[in-house]
């Protein structure tokens, strides 16, 4: 089903406001929303749902005005934060329970939602765990099963808030791959909440990057990260570090000193250049290049980062240096950028 | 090594948050004697001096047609106004915990408003609105409806006085748990009464329960608000407390006790009830409390 999101306004005195949110969902896509805390993504995906209601805006279910459709009749599959499993109920029951609060002439036999239920709890990998209580699965365990509560519903959307955010890491890991083969098999339109960058870029099909209750930027995981529309998409989407610079019409100065490209600025004066660590190229100390030190360099697991001071007035930024690199701390280095983006400041 | 680590658990506390030998049997002897002379004590002396004329004498205490209206009375008092506690509790809790609306904290404190003030003055409100002499009580009179030294007027001055007793249980509880459960009951399909049948209800189960003990042990020992608005006509308006005090002050002290015995076997089994659910159930009344 596809989903189209207009003008959504929503305020509560608190954080998560939306203010004129837009957003396009196509059919069968898997897509992230993805924000910091407080960019409202998580309201947008309660909007959808139907447990807000927006101020102003529509929601469109595909070509339906459901924004005034109430929660119960939007048929949508949630899966909330914490899971929100039914303590009382044992697995089964818990994943039954969609169809058995329906009405008498739509509800299945007993023997229907019996064999439904187990055939989900089978499609979640967890056969055999049908009697027993919430509190006695692990936390990937209690996500499947939210996961499959949702979708005996026959839902038309799923939404999912921050699915991944209560595992460890390792879990998170196979959960997400799980999560994309479920997705590819069924077809369902899914859209999940994050606030991890890893995750919305290598899950996702498309990305909606949220910010102060507006949807800044959304494409496919490569677009978002290598041609970002704005300097909050592109430090929010991946590392990031930034200069501030000047383009005086033909060339692009950092105190004074040219950079070697002007890397798409058109409007002149103050504005501040954005690069990725691995753009950075770090060679010896000479005039078409910026003058600057190594502050310290740290490992990571796939290889090494160095902080770099930049000029007189030592800007921190961070480069990724090859392993093997024969760099040391205090050590003056020239400075160049094989790519960047320039923004207004 | 067994004996290295009993030798250091004797000297030495097993832990920086245990306190010394000595310290723990001093405080755990002053704890076991205040709850002997407070507690312990004057429910023996209750039964001691309900039994000091005998067992029969007892038994011939409540043969008699006065106690036995007593205890009717109370009864009747408790089953009218527990449950209707339990209905203005669960919707009230349900309303603060649940919802956000303007004069939320004032019905907050209106519903502690009976614990702040005493019985006594409860019961007076009653009689200065619903007396004889009070704004209503003509009209009333003259309609043939009598409230104050009536029934009527009793089962209104405790559900007052029992009023914050299920709400206090359940507010906290609820307000703890959230609204997710529902939101999600809701998503997949739930009215707002299949939810809270379904999922609130049962969250709520074990506060609810232990709410509903209190205020009934409440509804059948309430004296002060009772006693304004009863009038004290033995055989009629006297409930079990007030009959203690009538029979008390007539220097019948075997059968004030035996009566008095009632109301104190009526919260030994509240207590009991309370301790077997929670070992019954006590893994299930924790979850629900926790998660």
């Amino acid at each position: 089903m596809r989903i189209r999101v207009v003008d959504i306004a929503k305020d509560f005195g608190r954080t998560g406001a939306l203010r004129g949110a837009n957003l396009d969902i196509r059919d069968s896509e898997l897509i992230a929303l993805l924000g910091p805390s407080g960019s409202g993504k998580t309201t947008l995906l309660r909007v959808i749902a139907g447990l807000e209601i927006p101020k102003s805006g529509k929601v469109f279910f595909d070509d339906h005005d459901a924004t005034a459709v109430p929660v119960q009749q939007r048929r949508i599959g949630f899966v909330f934060q914490n899971y929100a499993l039914f303590k009382h109920m044992t697995v089964i029951d818990n994943i039954a329970y969609g169809l058995r609060v329906l009405p008498g002439a739509q509800r299945p036999s007993k023997t229907l939602i019996r064999n439904r239920a187990e055939e989900l709890l089978k499609l979640v990998q967890l056969s055999g765990l049908g009697k027993r209580y919430p509190r006695q699965l692990s936390g990937g365990q209690q996500q499947r099963v939210a996961l499959a509560r949702a979708l005996a519903v026959e839902p038309r959307v799923l939404l999912l808030d921050e699915p991944f955010g209560a595992l460890d890491a390792k879990v998170r890991k196979d959960l997400r791959r799980w999560l994309r083969e479920l997705h590819d098999c069924t077809g369902h339109t899914t859209v999940f909440v994050t606030h991890d960058q890893d995750e919305a870029l290598e899950l996702a099909d498309r990305v909606a990057i949220l910010n102060l209750g507006k949807v800044e930027q959304v494409g496919k995981p490569d677009e978002v990260y290598d041609n970002p529309g704005s300097a909050f998409v592109m430090s929010f989407v991946g590392d990031t570090s930034s200069l501030p610079v000047e383009f005086d019409g033909t060339r692009l100065l950092h105190e004074g000193q040219p950079l070697n490209a002007t890397f798409g600025a058109v409007r002149g004066g103050r504005c501040r250049l954005y690069v990725r660590p691995r753009d950075i190229v770090l060679s010896v100390p000479g005039a078409d290049r910026l003058p600057a030190t190594i502050v310290s360099i740290h490992r990571t697991a796939a290889g090494r980062r160095a902080q770099i001071a930049v000029g007189r007035a030592a800007t921190i930024i961070e480069a990724e240096i090859d392993i093997a690199a024969e760099i040391t701390s205090g050590e003056p280095i020239g400075l160049s950028f094989a790519k960047g983006r320039v923004f207004p400041e | 090594m067994g004996m290295r680590e009993a030798g250091k658990a004797a000297t030495a506390p097993e832990s920086v948050t245990t306190e010394s030998r000595l310290a723990r049997a001093v405080l755990i002897a002053l704890a076991v004697l205040f709850l002997a002379i407070f507690l312990i004590l004057p429910v023996l002396v209750v039964f001691s001096e309900a039994l000091a004329k005998g067992f029969s004498f007892y038994l011939t205490t409540f043969k008699d047609a006065d106690a036995q209206a007593a205890i009717r009375l109370t009864l009747i008092v408790a089953a009218i106004a527990v449950p209707l506690n339990t209905l203005f509790g669960i919707a009230a809790s349900w309303a603060i915990a649940k919802f956000e609306f303007p004069g939320k904290s004032l019905l907050t404190t209106l519903i502690d408003l009976p614990f702040s003030i005493s019985p006594v003055i409860s019961g007076m409100i009653y009689v200065l609105l619903f007396g004889a002499q009070g704004y209503f009580g003509p009209w009333l009179t003259a309609h043939g409806v009598q409230i104050i030294f009536a029934l009527p007027g009793i089962v209104l001055a405790t559900v007052f006085v029992t009023f914050p007793f299920v709400a206090r249980e359940l507010i906290p509880l609820m307000q703890e748990q959230g609204s997710a459960d529902e939101e999600a009951a809701l998503t997949l399909g739930a009215s707002g009464f299949q939810a809270f049948l379904t999922i609130t209800l049962p969250n709520i189960a074990w506060g609810l329960l232990y709410g509903v003990l209190l205020c009934n042990a409440r509804a059948m020992g309430e004296f002060g608000a009772v006693s304004v608005v009863s009038g004290h006509i033995s055989g009629l308006t006297n409930t079990i407390p007030l009959q203690v005090e009538l029979l008390y002050n007539d220097y019948n002290f075997a059968a004030a006790f035996a009566m008095a015995s009632l109301l104190t076997l009526l919260a030994l089994v509240t207590l009991a009830a309370k301790t077997l659910l929670e070992m019954r159930y006590g893994d299930s009344l924790a979850t629900s409390s926790r998660l």
